[in-house]
């Protein structure tokens, strides 16, 4: 069967069409586009994605205004019910405010915009995200963001390195992370939030300054445990 | 009815937007500055009689994010 999936926009969203191409290339089949102020969602869904950008210019917090849209709700209980969700960038910081995801995204430490491709080191391999990577596995994905400085308190820190959520960590400083926290699994390892940007990272280019395929894999990843399960 | 409500960094969450205000101000000459935080005031203009615990509502749900921010809730009249 085609993998159905959605790709949700938000007035600011500006990599869902980069998401869409990316799960479009490696699945073979054209991603669902949902605007924000659906109610809700296409039935059927493999999965649901939700891509970087600005929505809602980042008023108030990044991601806090997106995360109570009418959308939100509806991705909510797709969550519940097991559908997997991928929240890049923006996507990440609405996954923390909407309370799918443990913790927070604060201005990077630095105060600087960082736009650069950084080492990320695969810490889990069970999820359904990472499941074919090798722990310590070091890939090279894009970051572009602000606000990518994750926090949480220590007693949640330290039950996400014990419950294994901890999906990525940053080969190196980048924005000042706790625990160079890069990306974080839900509870039951189906939701994903991380601040690189694997869909940047799906083709291999004649010249490796203009990007690689590391993140291909993660998408292949979902693709292959979903058409196992 | 005016209401204020004054978000800020809790004690201990690093604020980056803070340190960078401080610099600026000693870098200006201005001695003595200890530390600075930079939060948010929202002024919300309500209806006569809307309770607290609405109010109180509005900030864990929307207003703050209870994981790295606080908030107070004053009555201006």
């Amino acid at each position: 069967m085609a993998f159905r999936a959605a790709v949700i926009t938000f007035p600011g969203s500006n990599c869902d069409r980069d998401m869409a191409v990316a799960l479009e290339s490696v699945s073979g089949a054209a991603a669902l586009r949902v605007w924000h102020g659906d109610a809700a969602l296409p039935d059927r869904l493999d999965f649901i994605a939700l891509p970087g950008g600005f929505s809602y210019g980042d008023y108030l917090r990044s991601g806090a205004m997106a995360a109570k849209s009418p959308i939100m709700r509806a991705v909510v209980d797709a969550a519940s019910r097991g559908v997997p969700v991928l929240g890049v960038c923006n996507g990440f910081q609405v996954l923390t405010e909407a309370g799918l995801l443990p913790g927070a995204l604060m201005r990077n430490a630095g105060q600087r915009f960082i736009c650069r491709t950084v080492g990320l080191e695969v810490a889990n391999t069970s999820s359904l995200f990472t499941h074919s990577y090798t722990r310590g596995d070091t890939l090279r994905i894009p970051v572009a963001h602000h606000d990518g400085n994750y926090f949480a308190d220590q007693a949640t820190l330290d039950a996400l390195e014990a419950e294994d959520r901890i999906a990525f960590r940053y080969s190196e400083a980048v924005n000042g992370s706790a625990r160079d926290i890069a990306g974080v699994l839900s509870a039951n390892g189906r939701v994903l939030g991380m601040m690189p940007h694997p869909e940047r990272a799906i083709e291999p280019a004649a010249d490796p300054a203009l990007g690689g395929a590391d993140g291909r894999r993660l998408f292949e990843n979902v693709i292959a445990a979903l058409a196992k399960a | 009815m005016k209401t204020r409500i004054l978000v800020r960094l809790k004690p201990g969450v690093l604020d980056p937007q803070g340190r960078a205000v401080h610099h600026a101000l000693e870098g200006m000459g201005f001695a003595g500055v200890e530390d600075v935080r930079v939060g948010r005031l929202i002024e919300l203009d309500l209806a006569d009689g809307t309770d607290e615990a609405t109010i109180t509502a509005m900030c864990e749900k929307l207003l703050a994010n209870t994981v790295i921010e606080n908030f107070t809730i004053e009555q201006a009249e």
